[in-house]
């Protein structure tokens, strides 16, 4: 009996050392979820190809966290006979430095041309790392990121925290958009639209079919509309469906071959402004409004909920302005 | 949305403000001093029946919707709306003498903070209720957005409005005033806001009273739930800090 109780003891200290280091394990885990990645702040960002000489760097469908580092957006390049060009820069210096890294590990060719699809920091704050080269954007995105680059950056230094270090937002620098480029054997066409903001850049490479939508479309992740123009956006949409494409780069979400992305965007969008102006014109407040159920379709959809939230702020006053002035005698 | 949630993830560390008070279930470091300087020695107690509704995180700190509804047959003399880590703490006052104790409106916050209502019973007692909002903040020393607009003062003091007939047999009356409510915490730009308003009928019969304070949005949108009445016409009234009267018929 003294044996085995003796076994027992040794056992027992065993699963207690066992015990220790595994709850020390979650605990790191549990405070610093973001300790193994964020240790060099390495995105681990790994291009891949969608299409002949074109790849796409695919971020998370989630909000901007000290644990994604704001790698939440998707970004690409198209690797052309005479050099590279980019599109969108992403949330921060480091991630344009490191997309730099990732490009010149698949091409000794130089980087010619990067593009700004819009003014949202998650596209253009990584601007700083291609200081030198032409960034181009519609007039709109360039204003937008002189004037509010400054206040998106601070939000996005709280949300990122040390991942956003020495980012600074550096507006683009050639605003002339042509409609055609000719870019090392590449027939590349910019569309000017807007609605997800005042200024929306597609980029649509006519040699491959691929599409760079932007922010005018969303997949399984759900649409922000901060400076949204609901209107103009689904006008656009209808643009962005009429083309020609192979494959289609959203904003954020998975690449797709078909246009259910641009589907599911109109969706969500009729959806959230019938809702707007329904509440609207019931005279709910916006405490209502927050309060109302999201239909079953958007219910597990990435981030439906926090973005309806935020966009009843975006949305809900000006309809009720509207609704209010209209009912003046 | 949170209701109460904050009350349960906070619930290990509380703080005693006075002796016999339950704990603050949003656990503000600001409440002892809150719960003197209002209250004094007056019964306070934290009452489920007053529902503060606001979002867990604001995205615009400029204007936060806040609405407050007091249920459960509790009795509002009196409604005061208070933000306790804003520099100017006090938003609003209603006295809903005819109306329901129910209010909806926007308000400035210049950091994250705990939004709250007390209700003063007809004994004398304040019933709280509150919920903790989260902002990137600012939103007391940032000039408003009409300031920006050459017109602004052509248009001081208009009121825009409509009545909903609700399924419940009362009515919603949402309306709209166009005034800077100037904090006075932005550069170069003095206090300027509404300080009373008053809502009454053809006939003299009073709804309710409104105390404002500074911060409450530029252009202040107000909810109100009152009795159902046909034929009657409502008229608003009030004052500014400046002198500046409102008296409008509504719509």
């Amino acid at each position: 009996m003294q044996d085995s109780g003796f076994r027992g003891e040794e056992r027992d200290s065993g699963a207690v050392a066992l015990f220790v280091v595994f709850s020390l394990l979650c605990a790191l885990g549990l405070m610093f979820p973001w300790a193994a990645s964020a240790a060099d702040y390495d995105y681990h960002l790994s291009p891949r190809q969608v299409a002949p000489d074109t790849w796409v760097f695919q971020g998370a469908t989630e909000d901007f966290s000290l644990a994604n580092g704001g790698n939440i957006v998707n970004t690409g390049f198209i690797v052309t006979k005479t050099g590279v060009l980019v599109i969108d820069t992403g949330p921060s210096l480091r991630y344009g430095q490191q997309v730099r890294e990732a490009i010149r590990r698949i091409t000794a060719l130089p980087i010619v041309q990067v593009v700004n699809t819009h003014h949202h920091p998650d596209h253009f704050l990584g601007n700083q790392a291609y200081v030198g080269l032409p960034i181009l954007a519609l007039p709109e995105t360039a204003h937008g990121e002189e004037s509010q680059g400054g206040a998106f950056a601070d939000n996005m230094y709280r949300m990122n925290g040390e991942w956003m270090r020495g980012t600074e937002p550096q507006p683009a620098t050639l605003t002339e958009v042509p409609v055609r480029l000719q870019l090392g054997g590449h027939d590349i066409e910019f569309l000017r639209l807007a609605g997800h903001t005042d200024g929306d850049l597609a980029v649509f490479d006519r040699s491959t079919g691929v599409l760079f939508s932007g922010d005018l479309v969303f997949h399984d992740r759900a649409p922000t509309t901060p400076h949204a123009n609901i209107g103009a956006w689904l006008r656009n949409l209808t643009v962005l469906e009429a083309l020609p494409f192979k494959l289609l780069v959203p904003g954020h979400g998975a690449p797709t071959t078909d246009a259910a992305p641009i589907a599911q965007t109109r969706d969500w969008l009729q959806w959230l402004e019938g809702a707007m102006r329904r509440g609207a014109t019931s005279g709910l407040d916006m405490a209502e409004m927050l309060r109302q159920p999201l239909p079953a379709r958007f219910a597990t959809m990435p981030l439906s909920s926090r973005e309806y939230q935020r966009s009843v702020s975006h949305l809900f006053p000006h309809l009720e302005r509207e609704m209010l002035e209209g009912a003046k005698p | 949305m949170r209701r109460g949630l904050i009350a349960l993830m906070l619930a290990p560390a509380l703080a005693f403000a006075a002796p016999g008070d339950a704990p603050d279930p949003l656990n503000s470091g600001r409440w002892p001093d809150i719960r003197k300087e209002f209250f004094a020695n007056a019964p306070v107690s934290f009452d489920p029946r007053v529902v503060v509704t606001a979002p867990a995180t604001a995205e615009d700190s400029m204007n936060v919707p806040v609405s407050v509804r007091v249920e459960g047959g509790l009795v509002a003399r009196r409604i005061v709306v208070f933000a306790e880590l804003n520099p100017i703490v006090r938003v609003l006052e209603v006295e809903p003498v005819k109306a329901a104790p129910y209010i909806s409106f926007r308000m400035k916050l210049q950091q994250g903070s705990p939004v709250r209502a007390a209700v003063l019973d007809p004994d004398g007692a304040w019933h709280l209720g509150g919920v903790f909002v989260e902002a990137a903040g600012g939103g007391c020393t940032t000039p408003g957005s009409g300031r920006a607009q050459p017109d602004w003062q052509a248009h001081l003091g208009e009121v825009d409005s409509h009545e909903w007939p609700r399924s419940d047999g009362q009515s919603r009356l949402r309306l709209r005033i166009s005034h800077p409510m100037d904090t006075g915490l932005a550069a170069g730009i003095p206090a300027f806001f509404l300080q009373k308003l008053s809502l009454t009928d053809d006939a003299g019969t009073e709804y309710l009273r409104l105390s404002t304070f500074e911060p409450l949005s530029e252009n202040p949108v107000l909810g109100f739930d009152l009795p159902t009445h046909t034929g009657r016409t409502l008229r608003l009234t009030g004052v500014d800090n400046n002198g500046n009267k409102i008296d409008r018929v509504l719509k």
